[in-house]
């Protein structure tokens, strides 16, 4: 593993397994009465929120705490960088005070990795402007093996607003590294020119592919989109790539429906197909705690040096 | 258990013990001489317990879990009794998290029966400085309180750091500190052996990076 969790193009397939199956060992723990383990204690993670996120923050707030770790929820409004302070005079104090982890979200993409100029400990990425969402990416994944047993040969669709998505980004990354077909649905304006370069299929009849598929992803709508004139209007959206009562039926039986949320009910899918057994939105949420935990294990678990401290092997955990 | 995690890998495709060249290690115990070592703890544990009503077997992975369902296989043998049995993996409370280079590698927990007020026989292959059991016990105790604890091991091999003791032990062997106990089980390593390797050093142990 790398010291930092960037973006899903830095993280090889390997990597990705070793990840989901940690996760399920976290998954575990979280199905017992008492959900937390001692494995990161003494470390301190930092969450450091520049965009409103309610999900994201809480499921790496629970993640960090399940571990042990002392957690310090940094979000801006209130805080120092209301008053004008530069994320790296905020990377700076949060170094001085000792911050083993950040996980970050920042508008502009590439905000964390120019955090990690700056900081010894090592930097989450919790969402960067356009750029990538990795860790939904990792979730979704655990959440697409777990209920199908595989990630290979999974055809799966995400539809939506693939342009203006980095959980799009990371997750098309991540299929295709794993080796499932992906294809983006959504209208022209809302496909990214260089798509085809990520190693997935376009398509524009979101009818057309419903029938062939394991996954349907579904994106949320950004409706400010709309007066960017990205789309003509929320309704027709929603009457072409809306997943409906009567276009989920086209999707075969154990196909799975999922979304990142927070959802629109009503515009990218209808609610009571929100509500169906094959939506496993909730799902989604509960393994991001899981996921979230083993990345903090890997990341934080080692000691980020080839070398070993003098003593740790003859004196270890053995026997 | 953790020493021989390090030592041997599970994963398949992993050079295996058997197949390391060298002078090789030597042979302290052979499938015959732990199958009966086995069956003795085994009877051993019955005597203890007057029976096996209120015990569960709880094995330290990777290796334990394999002599924990052993055990209770030998206790169905002996007295018709079904011990349920569990894996227990220690990773996240181990003491030494964040002092080698990456994070230890996370076994399989499945514990799916209720442990307040049984009698638990943590199982384990090696005893040697006492850390993993001293982890193991803070784990049971997550999943709720036992009316006591035993320990049975396979291999003592002493240089204890903490204050823990065995209450079942296979064989009793006398080492350096510096040699290395490896137990394979048929179940992971294709062959049952208690092999010693001697004066490995500190860093030229198998599967440590």
């Amino acid at each position: 593993m790398n010291r930092h969790l960037l973006s899903i193009q830095d993280v090889d397939a390997e990597d990705i397994v070793r990840v989901l199956d940690t996760a399920e060992s976290f998954r575990e723990v979280g199905s017992r009465v008492i959900k937390k383990v001692p494995a990161l204690r003494g470390r301190t993670v930092v969450n450091l929120f520049y965009e409103d996120s309610t999900r994201t923050r809480i499921s790496f707030e629970l993640a960090a705490k399940r571990l042990s770790a002392d957690v310090i929820n940094f979000s801006t409004s209130g805080s120092s960088v209301a008053k004008g302070e530069s994320l790296k005079d905020t990377a700076l104090t949060l170094q001085a005070m000792g911050a083993d982890a950040i996980v970050i979200r920042h508008s502009s993409s590439g905000a964390p990795l120019t955090l990690t100029r700056w900081v010894n400990g090592s930097v989450l990425n919790a969402g960067d402007g356009t750029h990538e969402h990795p860790t939904q990416a990792l979730l979704d994944l655990y959440t697409m093996r777990d209920r199908l047993g595989r990630l290979e040969g999974l055809r799966v669709a995400i539809v939506g607003d693939v342009l203006h998505s980095r959980v799009a980004r990371s997750l098309s990354f991540a299929l295709v590294k794993m080796g499932a077909e992906t294809t983006l649905v959504g209208p022209p304006t809302l496909i990214p020119p260089d798509a085809p370069a990520w190693g997935v299929e376009v398509g524009h009849d979101l009818e057309a592919v419903l029938p062939k598929l394991d996954v349907c992803y579904l994106l949320r709508v950004q409706k400010e989109r709309q007066r960017q004139r990205y789309f003509p209007s929320v309704r027709e959206y929603s009457r072409l790539f809306g997943l409906t009562r009567s276009r989920v039926g086209l999707l075969p039986e154990e196909a799975l429906v999922m979304h990142p949320g927070p959802m629109n009910r009503g515009i990218e899918i209808d609610s009571d197909v929100a509500d169906l057994p094959r939506a496993v939105i909730e799902e989604q949420v509960t393994n991001g705690i899981a996921i979230r935990m083993s990345l903090l294990y890997l990341l934080l678990g080692g000691s980020g040096s080839a070398a070993e401290p003098a003593g740790v092997r003859a004196g270890t955990a053995d026997g | 258990m953790a020493d021989d995690d390090d030592a041997l890998p599970r994963a398949a495709g992993r050079p295996s013990l058997m197949a390391s060249s060298g002078p090789g290690p030597s042979r302290l115990m052979d499938a015959t001489e732990i199958g009966r070592a086995l069956t003795r703890v085994a009877h051993e544990i019955l005597e203890r317990n007057k029976g096996a009503e209120r015990v569960v077997f709880v094995g330290i992975a990777a290796r334990g879990d394999d002599l924990a369902r052993r055990l209770a296989g030998e206790i169905e043998r002996i007295e018709g009794t079904r011990v349920p049995v569990g894996a227990l993996d220690i990773t996240f409370y181990r003491d030494d998290i964040g002092m080698r280079a990456e994070a230890p590698e996370v076994h399989e927990t499945r514990i799916d029966f209720d442990i307040n007020g049984r009698t638990i026989v943590l199982v384990d292959d090696v005893l040697f400085t006492g850390r993993t059991i001293r982890s193991a016990m803070d784990a049971l105790i997550d999943f709720g309180r036992p009316s006591a604890i035993q320990l049975a091991v396979l291999v003592d091999r002493g240089h204890r750091q903490l204050p823990i003791r065995a209450d079942f032990v296979g064989k009793n062997l006398p080492t350096r500190v510096d040699e290395d106990v490896r137990v394979a089980i048929r179940e992971v390593d294709g062959e049952d052996a208690v092999l010693l390797d001697e004066a490995l050093g500190v860093g030229a142990r198998g599967g440590e990076t």
